[in-house]
């Protein structure tokens, strides 16, 4: 029962969503300041090359050595998003072009693949990669198995994150100004909330989102270090924060249905079904630009819950 | 004596170019309205800015309660207790009432309690008389009821002095008086109003003293009661301006139709329904005011009749030539000039220079194009003959617009209009934003035109402006035409009442 195509598209669907939704997630909270972060690409890049670095130099307990690489893959993406943070909050600069110019930077031609050729990483297979876990002993249960009970830590986490990140948005206080700070810098301004800060915050919060993103790709998906591996999830997951209206749980939806896309070539190929793997492959890219050309029509924007500030930068003193 | 609530002695703040404020004192009692009278560019903004910790000042001292402060963002006023109540709202439109009121208090639980919120909110605004649904989102209320937000939202950070930046100037009179109201009892309570304004009626009505600022300095500060308006009026421009009906030397013929508007209906941007069956004519020489408060159709209108917009149905005639549906150009053919009120955005190429914009009109034209190519000499030569005749102070015709004063922006776009020897003028708020000396001359023009026979539709929600001018007075009220009385002895209680959407049956009894 459990090699039911169904039960492995959708379990794998839940694999492949994961990194998605991570690097959804930070975008979720950076955009939610006001912020447009077109470098996801890049740092889930740089994210991956850190993360798999550090597994390869990090000894200790495969426990320790994982959580070690995902959090240095967080804080390299960290690092990437505060250069964009500082180019677009500080200096003010267009949030289109630097984030852009980050992805470009950091990407697959550029600091990612420099970094895996003096760090030596290409192509060595991880020592410690992520791997599936058996929660509870439960994952051969039919069905409910493979879906729920044989899927990676960094899964299990994103199901909290969703939860936590959910309520931080729409409970707290702190979500509320954050939120603020993106549909009306002036007004939280005015009401003496940060708004340098919240930016700065939640634009590094949200690479290091996405340097766990990249840490999945390197760690638990190939997992393997190759240039330029994720393959546009960065572009992918900027569509799917519209796609989820700036919502965590929407958008962990949108997540799934995305990584279902993306694994169908290798689960119908591994079934011997005969279709071509080109279109396939290309098939999430396709939904991303149907995505995004829905929702980008001007009714859609009004009705979608765009942060009313996204993607201008804020300054107080106007004269 | 009552003790002083907020003392400001000698502010200086200097912005690349312009010294906004130039030795500003400002003393306010606890318990009073006290009114921030000036022209605009005087320095009120500024001089409230720095009150509030948005601007640091360059020199001179801030004391609240008689203890030295220095303020180095809006959450240091608020602490103190001074709160502001902004011309532009400063609301959050997705949110409720009660979250734009708790935004950004510091302290309280991790997570919102909206319920208590809500409560203490009701409070506020019962004791206030601000009637306001705290579970209301912002997009959903008018603009009266927005400003009541704003003004809980500072009572709830527990603010002793509210600075209200020209409050009415988006009021129905009707709001507007029951905001004096409440004004009145936040001073009766012990707080300290600053209530900024230009307009000398609402100062004289609401304040215990008033300050004069002019050219960002003080020029003194009085009783109300021992000033009137004409003495305020003088001490604000440094010179006596007299408010009295226009006196025409050439009257309006009204035999002569020169545009016809025929039961126009048209759309908002957003689709909806926003002029229903308008009806109205303009006759040679006539300057015909509509007035109504902003919102109520009458950039929908202006927009119509200088064909930028399309009619849903109806028909616009100048003379017995009918004006294509949204074609502007087929306006411009027929004599129509349009100075819109966003004057920098949709009146003129900010950016470009005085020269190119004033060619922008009549660029199709052999003086000033050969061969689909402009002759530039030409139109330097216009451009120098125009800034000349309008008295446009600029550096130079080469100057880019955005570079000039609201004023000289003003009578650049005036001269383009006027030069195209138009038959009918359609002016949105010509004078907004303007300082009196330039309303002055705008307004001159405005007569002037007519007096040579042009058809003038003042849209305009300045009353004064409407009553001094207009032969005929038209009221707008949501995309219908209330009320058409003659200028001549108008009754402004009618008139205002109208605005406020009062329909005349009523009025009369």
């Amino acid at each position: 029962m459990n090699s039911n195509i169904f039960v492995i598209i959708i379990s794998s669907a839940i694999f492949y969503g994961t990194p998605l939704f991570y690097a959804a997630l930070g975008g979720i909270l950076t955009e939610r300041s006001g912020v447009l972060n077109l470098g996801v690409e890049g740092t889930m890049l740089i994210g991956g090359v850190s993360g798999a670095w550090a597994c390869l130099h990090i000894g200790g307990s495969a426990w320790f050595t994982v959580t070690m690489s995902i959090l240095v893959g967080a804080l390299a993406g960290g690092l990437v998003s505060t250069l964009l943070a500082f180019l677009c909050i500080t200096l003010k600069t267009n949030q289109t072009v630097a984030g852009l110019a980050i992805t470009i930077f950091a990407g697959a031609v550029g600091l990612s693949s420099y970094f895996a050729n003096i760090w030596k990483v290409a192509k060595t297979p991880v020592p410690r990669p992520i791997r599936t876990m058996d929660v509870f002993g439960l994952a051969d249960t039919p069905v409910l198995g493979p879906i729920l009970f044989r899927q990676t830590s960094l899964t299990y986490v994103s199901w909290l994150l969703a939860i936590v990140a959910t309520v931080y948005l729409f409970r707290t206080r702190v979500g509320l100004q954050l939120r603020a700070v993106g549909e009306s810098p002036q007004t939280a301004d005015a009401m003496g909330i940060s708004v340098i800060r919240y930016r700065y915050i939640h634009t590094i919060l949200g690479g290091a989102l996405a340097g766990i993103g990249g840490v999945f790709y390197s760690l638990a998906i190939v997992p393997t270090w190759v240039d330029g591996m994720t393959k546009g999830a960065g572009w992918i997951a900027i569509a799917l924060v519209i796609f989820g209206f700036w919502r965590p749980s929407l958008t962990l939806l949108g997540a799934y249905l995305f990584g279902a896309l993306q694994s169908l070539s290798s689960t119908l190929k591994a079934r011997g079904v005969d279709i071509s793997g080109d279109i396939l492959d290309a098939l999430p890219f396709i939904m991303t630009i149907v995505v995004l050309v829905l929702v980008s029509s001007r009714f859609a924007h009004r009705r979608l819950g765009a942060p009313a500030a996204l993607g201008v930068p804020y300054e107080r003193e106007e004269r | 004596m009552s003790q002083s609530a907020v003392r400001m002695t000698g502010i200086v703040k200097r912005f690349p170019g312009v010294v906004a404020n130039d030795g500003v004192d400002l003393e306010i009692r606890a318990g009073e309205v006290h009114a921030l009278l000036g022209e605009n560019g005087a320095g009120k903004s500024t001089l409230s800015n720095i009150l509030t910790g948005l601007y640091r000042p360059d020199e001179g001292t801030v004391e609240v309660d008689g203890e030295q402060r220095v303020f180095s963002s809006p959450r240091d006023a608020l602490e103190a207790g001074i709160g502001m109540v902004h011309q532009h709202f400063r609301l959050v439109a997705t949110f409720t009432v009660a979250e734009n009121v708790v935004l950004g208090e510091s302290g309280g639980s991790l997570f919102m309690n909206q319920d208590e919120v809500a409560t203490r909110v009701r409070e506020l605004s019962d004791r206030y008389g601000l009637a306001v649904d705290p579970s209301a989102r912002i997009w959903q209320l008018s603009v009266g009821e927005q400003q009541r937000v704003e003004i809980l939202k500072v009572l709830y950070r527990g603010a002793k002095v509210l600075i209200l930046d020209e409050p009415t100037a988006v009021l129905t009179p009707i709001e507007a008086r029951s905001l004096f109201a409440t004004l009145r009892a936040m001073a009766d309570e012990g707080r300290s109003v600053i209530f900024i304004s230009h307009k000398l009626g609402e100062v004289m009505s609401v304040s215990d003293r008033v300050t004069v600022l002019r050219g960002g300095r003080t020029v003194g500060t009085v009783n109300t009661s021992e000033t009137s308006t004409r003495g305020l009026a003088s001490m604000m421009v440094g010179r006596s301006v007299e408010f009295e009906r226009v006196v025409r030397d050439n009257p309006a013929d009204t035999s002569v139709t020169v545009l016809r508007v025929d039961e126009i209906s048209a759309n908002d941007d957003r689709g909806r329904a926003s002029l229903h069956d308008i009806s109205l004519t303009v006759g040679k020489g006539e300057i015909v005011g509509v007035a109504g408060v902003a919102g109520n159709g009458q950039r929908e209108l202006a927009e119509v009749i200088s064909g930028m917009r399309a009619s849903t149905s109806g028909r616009i005639s100048v003379g017995d030539e009918l004006v294509k549906s949204g074609k502007a150009r087929s306006a411009i053919a027929r004599g129509i000039a349009h100075v819109p009120e966003d004057r920098l955005h949709t009146g003129l190429a900010a950016s470009h220079s005085v020269e190119d914009n004033l060619a922008l009109k009549n660029y199709r034209t052999s003086t000033i194009s050969k061969f689909r190519l402009l002759k530039r000499r030409a139109i330097r030569e216009q451009a120098t003959a125009l800034v000349e005749r309008y008295d446009v102070k600029t550096p130079n015709t080469t100057t880019p617009v955005r570079l000039l004063s609201g004023g000289n922006v003003q009578k650049v776009l005036l001269a383009r209009e006027f030069s195209a020897l138009p038959k009918v003028l359609i002016a949105a708020s010509p004078t907004r934003g303007l300082d009196v000396g330039a309303i002055e001359a705008v307004r001159e023009r405005l007569v002037a035109a007519a007096n040579e026979g042009v058809g003038v539709l003042l849209i305009s929600e300045d009353l004064d402006e409407i009553m001094s001018l207009a032969d005929r007075i038209l009221v707008m009220y949501e995309g219908r035409i209330l009320d058409d009385v003659p200028a001549e002895g108008a009754d402004r209680e009618r008139i205002g009442l109208t605005m406020g959407g009062s329909n005349v049956q009523e009025v009369a009894k």
